[in-house]
């Protein structure tokens, strides 16, 4: 956080439609929510937009919800109120399981699932069990609302379909047909920055993500689909190294995060029935 | 803008998106609150609001406006923040003691009784460069203790 914020400038609005509005107008505004993100980038200057809108007091994105069968988790909803929802306990525990091991309860208590969602950074923990749980983010600008399948949203290393008038209003996730499973590999539990993580679905659904082991969240559909051909877990694996392109980084090596991707899915499949 | 701290109604002029970590160690004297890292990491800076730990390195103003926020001063002024507080202090539980203010705010929230899990969860986002941790983890187990009457 530069010492001076007089740089800076926060909108307010009082609601999401006033909030749409501004942004319509304004398409340049960037949206802040728990600041997790947005303040350690101020901080180290790796974030250089300097006109903010801030959606922290909008209701609207709030809120867990089921309605015909789908899930709905409001994009502002915070890790602690996930962690503590019997809905989502129910529905989506690797969910439950991910955002305990997001920060510590201070990270927890302010971070939102639609911030780490906007985020797109490839070391997000929540992105895996969102493409395994075969989630559909919604997205809305002052014109309407349209949907968007969570393994479209991203096109590239921090990028997505999101248009600057949008905002991330929701997450929503149908029913799920299988075991959950979620793993994290880092440095240290709390707090640390993901090394790899995987979550996965299996049922009459099979479905196997991976984070951290390329420039977006990879589905590792070749490896569910020998997996669910029967195949053995060395042929699963052999397919994996084929759909995920981990690389080094002050983090680890691209050839470790292979190893453990390999490993991970061999526990998978031997954890789950 | 208008804020509760510790109680008492404080109206402070400063930009929105300043640091609530400098509005109040600046705008209003409350300099218990330490700043370690400043960026979200450490939880020196940890502060209540609403009742909620936040790191207030990475909290901006508009986000405590209307609100109330709770620092050690404020804490320490509770019984089980004393409790805490006296803990600490008989149980080597701080040294340089940068990290013991987040340290007690962070615990501040525990149910007396609480398990060693629960105190290692409720600390996990809450650095220390001194100690080792298991005399803080020794400290608040202590202080949980005797402030069963809270
Ligand atoms: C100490 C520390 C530890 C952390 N540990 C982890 C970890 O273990 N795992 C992990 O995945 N992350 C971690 N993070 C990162 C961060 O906490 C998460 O990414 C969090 O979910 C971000 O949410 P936020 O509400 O704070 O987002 P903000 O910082 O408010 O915003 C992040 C980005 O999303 C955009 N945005 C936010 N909400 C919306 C919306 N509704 N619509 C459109 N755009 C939006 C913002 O414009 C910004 O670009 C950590 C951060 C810190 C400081
Ligand atoms: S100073 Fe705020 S978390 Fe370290
Ligand atoms: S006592 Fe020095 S950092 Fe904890």
């Amino acid at each position: 956080m530069p010492a001076n914020p007089t740089s800076l400038s926060l909108e307010r609005p009082a609601s999401l439609k006033a909030a749409l509005s501004m942004l319509a107008a304004d398409p340049a505004l960037t949206p802040i929510a728990g600041c997790t993100d947005v303040y350690v980038g101020l901080q180290f200057g790796t974030l250089t937009e300097r006109r903010f809108i801030d959606l922290w007091d909008l209701k609207e994105l709030r809120g867990i919800s089921v309605d015909r069968d789908v899930l709905r988790i409001g994009a502002l909803t915070t890790y602690t109120a996930i962690i503590q929802s019997t809905i989502v306990q129910k529905r989506l525990p690797m969910l439950v399981a991910a955002s305990r091991e997001v920060g510590g309860a201070q990270i927890q208590n302010r971070g939102t699932l639609g911030g780490n969602v906007a985020n797109a950074s490839p070391a997000g923990d929540t992105l895996p069990v969102l493409a395994a749980a075969n989630a559909r983010i919604v997205l809305r600008n002052h014109k309407g609302t349209r949907t968007v399948a969570f393994d479209s949203f991203y096109t590239g290393y921090r990028k997505s379909v999101r248009q600057p008038d949008e905002l991330i209003v929701a997450i929503e996730m149908p029913r799920i047909d299988g075991q959950q499973w979620w793993r994290k590999v880092g440095t240290r539990r709390a707090q640390a920055i993901s090394k790899i993580m995987m979550a996965a679905v299996r049922g009459r659904d099979l479905r196997i993500a991976f984070g951290s082991v390329a420039p977006t969240v990879v589905l590792a559909a070749k490896a569910a689909a020998v997996l669910r051909g029967g195949g053995s877990i060395a042929d699963a694996q052999a397919a994996l190294e084929t759909e995920i392109a981990p690389i080094d980084d002050v983090r680890s090596t691209g050839e470790y995060r292979m190893k453990v991707a390999a490993n991970l899915l061999a526990q998978f499949w031997n954890e789950t029935r | 803008m208008k804020l509760t701290v510790n109680g008492k109604t404080r109206t402070v002029t400063a930009h929105p998106m300043k640091r609530l970590l400098d509005v109040l160690r600046e705008d209003c004297g409350l300099t218990g609150t330490k700043e370690g890292c400043g960026e979200g990491e450490c939880g020196a800076c940890t502060v209540l609001i609403d009742g909620v730990a936040v790191d207030s390195c990475i909290v901006p103003l508009a986000h405590a406006e209307g609100r109330k926020v709770i620092t050690i001063e404020g804490a320490t002024a509770t019984r089980t923040g004393k409790a805490l507080q006296d803990a600490f202090v008989v149980h080597g539980g701080a040294q340089c003691g940068i990290c013991t203010p987040g340290m007690i705010l962070a615990a501040a929230r525990l149910k007396p009784g609480a398990s060693e899990h629960d105190i290692k969860v409720a600390l996990a986002g809450n650095l220390c460069r001194c100690t080792g941790y298991p005399a803080i983890f020794r400290s608040v187990k202590s202080a949980l203790k005797r402030g069963r009457a809270r």
